[in-house]
């Protein structure tokens, strides 16, 4: 028996949905309904079944209608029609009092913005489901705990979400998606707006979760290689439907459509690594506004020559260097942003390793990955580079350990080499490229 | 050139005045009887306490909610209009105020609330609330000296008429502004329609809120000169008074005492919105 049962789905958006829902069923194509009448065909005709226990990945580009079908599970959108049954129970027919029952108790979801409430504390936001079923206080927040501590946030239960980091935030909304201990999870895009390094971490930890507590998720991703890490099952949306539906193995050996095969190209292409796969968290860094004296102690803590400087919205301003420090104590400056230099070397995040060994060489510190925002988001020190040179590409980085191909790993120097002649796509969206330049 | 027939809508209006006042006289009498009780309570609850006990609580709650140097002022602008000799008619103003606050946000916010989560209430309350705000003062000035005679009562509405228009706007605007995914989110863990109102839309919208009773206390401030007119009584009584009888000294302090209270009660109101905003954050 499926935990989630979804059939010939559609959500139709527009004046005249039934009107725009009759043309799609007579096989009118999507594009035609939406510029005639102005009915837009966000899902149509979407069917698939998820096992209890198993990670069902939905994966598309932006606006191929994965969150309209995602909210389509839990009725947050009304199908316009299909239907959907969870534990073969027929959701559509619910009525409102049912209806909130069973997103109270047996269905959680966690959402790509976090969706914290604001003005509550991480742990009532966190207990926020159970007092909706009317839990008493103390058993509540005794449960709303037990969750942040699955998470790893034991300890912040009294801040509010603005004090937290972004993944820190994602951590509580995936609390307090497990407080209400539902059996399905369902995810939209919940890393998506993490920067790569923490999004690699909620990935493990996502894993490790799951092997624990065996939901039925629903994962909705734009990313190839988080479909590949975490899915049980992918299913490849495009313009509305569902053109393959296989696990990650098939979809890479046998492409349903061009659209999928387009799709794996892309693979191919990240399997290559680039700065962001293989950089890592820089040890140290120093505030912008801090003075000479903090920074030579951080650094003497930290036992390092050079740090990178930071304003506070992780912007990076400069580096500098131990001695430089010490003279600019010495002869009164006041903050370190004055004292910065910038003879060191940046990349793109998703600049190819291959192009970075000139600069390693060139320059003493490491290199600093910068995202277009112009953050700091990792460096990359020599020895990273020459590990990921020499070792097999799967010791170099975790975002491609899910990827096995169909000939298996790959080799280091091989997908390096052949980097060079892949063009360089940006940051963590590369897949929206996909039918653009592939 | 054939004469172009006259529509007589002022008689026309004129009959239905009438009708309403003879047919539902107990109408305009409960409502008057109302508010004159209301107003009444206020206005002894504000005379109640000895100015300087009066001045201390206000320097108090100021300086709670921002700083003692408005704290300081509070004391001194107080004590001149206490010194000055026209404390009990800013009171009577104060209470005017105080009422035609709470009448408004009690109407406007259920209003508001409900313009948020229907299009239709929305689309139907837009053009009440522009026809409200947009018809000069004296239009229902006269109305509302008809239906309920000389007095504070008449003011009081005229005020109202008024004051809502922001109150129900900036409601309406406030729940509307709330993060979508966020309201999805309370949806999402089966909260009911109400449950979502009042845990999440409506805190999320307070800063929002508290704009318009801001606005609303502005709005009734403005009116008071006009409400003196009919006989409301307090400063714009004091202020009309100094007009007609060309009284310059008398006009002068009570509007300086207008522009005091206006003062105060916009930086009291402010600093509440600032909190709500704070707690959004
Ligand atoms: N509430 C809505 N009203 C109208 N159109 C919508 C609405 N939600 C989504 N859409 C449209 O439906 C399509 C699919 O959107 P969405 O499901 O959000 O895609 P994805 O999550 O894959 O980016 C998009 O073209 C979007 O503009
Ligand atoms: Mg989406």
């Amino acid at each position: 028996m499926a935990a989630i049962k979804a059939d010939g789905l559609y959500k139709v958006f527009g004046p005249n949905p039934e009107r725009g829902l009759k043309l799609l069923q007579e096989g009118t194509p999507r594009d035609e309904v939406h510029a005639t009448t102005g009915n837009l065909g966000a899902v149509i005709d979407a069917s698939f079944a998820v096992q209890p226990g198993q990670f069902f990945v939905v994966m598309g580009l932006s606006g191929s209608g994965k969150s309209t079908l995602v909210r389509m599970l839990n009725r947050l959108y009304e199908p316009t029609a299909g239907t959907v049954h969870i534990d073969n129970e027929d959701v559509r027919a619910l009525g409102k009092e049912e209806l909130r029952k069973l997103r109270a108790t047996r269905i959680s979801m966690v959402f790509q913005s976090f969706a914290l409430f604001p003005h509550r504390t991480v742990l009532e936001n966190v207990a926020y489901g159970l007092q909706v079923q009317k839990v008493a206080k103390d058993e509540r927040f005794e449960r709303a705990r037990t969750a942040l501590q699955q998470v790893g946030l034991g300890g912040w239960e009294e801040s509010k979400p603005s004090q937290l980091s972004g993944g820190m935030r994602q951590r509580v909304g995936l609390a307090r998606a497990l407080a209400t201990n539902a059996d399905v999870l369902l995810m939209d895009e919940p890393f998506s707006a993490l920067d790569p390094l923490i999004r690699r971490d909620m990935q493990n930890q996502l894993i490790e979760l799951q092997q624990e507590l065996q939901k039925t998720v629903v994962f909705i991703t734009h990313d190839l290689n988080e479909a590949m890490l975490l899915g049980d099952r992918v299913a490849v949306m495009k313009d509305g439907q569902i053109v393959q539906d296989a696990i990650p193995e098939e979809i890479l050996s046998a492409p349903a459509t061009d659209y999928v095969r387009e799709f794996i190209q892309d693979v191919d292409r990240t399997r290559i690594l680039t700065a962001e796969t293989v950089m890592v968290d820089p040890k140290g860094t120093l505030a912008s506004g801090h003075g000479p004296s903090v920074a030579a102690r951080e650094m003497r803590e930290q036992q390092m020559t050079d740090m990178y400087v930071v304003a506070r919205n992780r912007r990076l301003v400069g580096a500098v260097s131990d001695r430089d420090v010490t003279e600019a104590a010495r002869r009164g400056i006041q903050r370190v942003d004055e004292i910065v230099r910038h003879d060191y070397a940046t990349a793109a995040p998703a600049t190819p390793v291959a192009e970075l060994f000139d600069l390693a060489v060139e320059h003493a510190m490491p290199i600093a990955v910068v995202g277009e925002d112009g953050r700091l988001l990792g460096v990359i020190p020599r020895v990273v580079l020459l590990r990921a040179l020499g070792a097999n590409a799967n010791s170099a980085g975790t975002a491609d350990g899910g990827v096995t191909g169909p000939d298996g790993g790959v080799t280091g120097p091989d997908a390096v080499g052949s980097a060079d002649a892949a063009p360089t796509a940006t940051g963590a969206g590369h897949s929206e490229e996909a039918t653009t330049d592939a | 050139m054939p004469e172009l027939p006259r529509v007589p809508l002022g008689r026309w209006i004129d009959s239905f005045v009438d009708l309403l006042r003879d047919n539902l006289p107990w109408l305009f009498t409960g409502i008057r009887t109302f508010f004159a009780t209301l107003l009444d309570a206020v206005e002894w609850l504000v005379h109640w306490p000895h100015p300087l006990v009066f001045i201390v609580l206000a320097a108090v709650l100021v300086f709670w909610l921002r700083s003692w140097q408005f704290s300081l002022f509070t004391v001194l602008s107080f004590g001149l209009i206490w010194s000055m000799d026209h404390w009990d008619v800013t009171m009577d103003t104060l209470a005017l105020i105080l009422v035609a606050t709470i009448v408004s946000v009690a109407i406007a916010l259920p209003v508001g609330i409900a313009a948020a989560r229907n299009r239709t209430v929305s689309q139907l309350v837009r053009p009440v609330l522009d026809f409200m705000q947009t018809l000069p003062v004296f239009v229902y000035l006269i109305p509302a000296v008809f239906f309920f005679g000389i007095g504070k009562v008449p003011g009081l509405i005229a005020t109202l008429v008024f004051a809502i228009p922001p109150g129900v706007r900036l409601t309406e605007l406030g729940i509307r502004q709330v993060d979508k995914e966020v309201v999805e989110a309370a949806d999402a863990f089966g909260s009911t329609r109400n449950q979502t109102l009042v845990r999440v839309q409506v805190p999320l919208a307070m800063a929002s809120i508290m704009q318009g009773v801001n606005q609303v206390i502005m709005l009734a401030l403005s009116m008071v000169v006009v409400a003196g007119m009919i006989g409301a009584g307090g400063l714009g009584g004091e202020v009309f008074r100094g007009i007609t009888t060309l009284n310059l000294p008398l006009g002068f302090e009570t509007g300086l005492a207008v522009v005091i209270l206006a003062i105060f009660l916009d930086r009291v109101t402010s600093s509440f919105r600032d909190r709500a905003a704070a707690a959004e954050a």
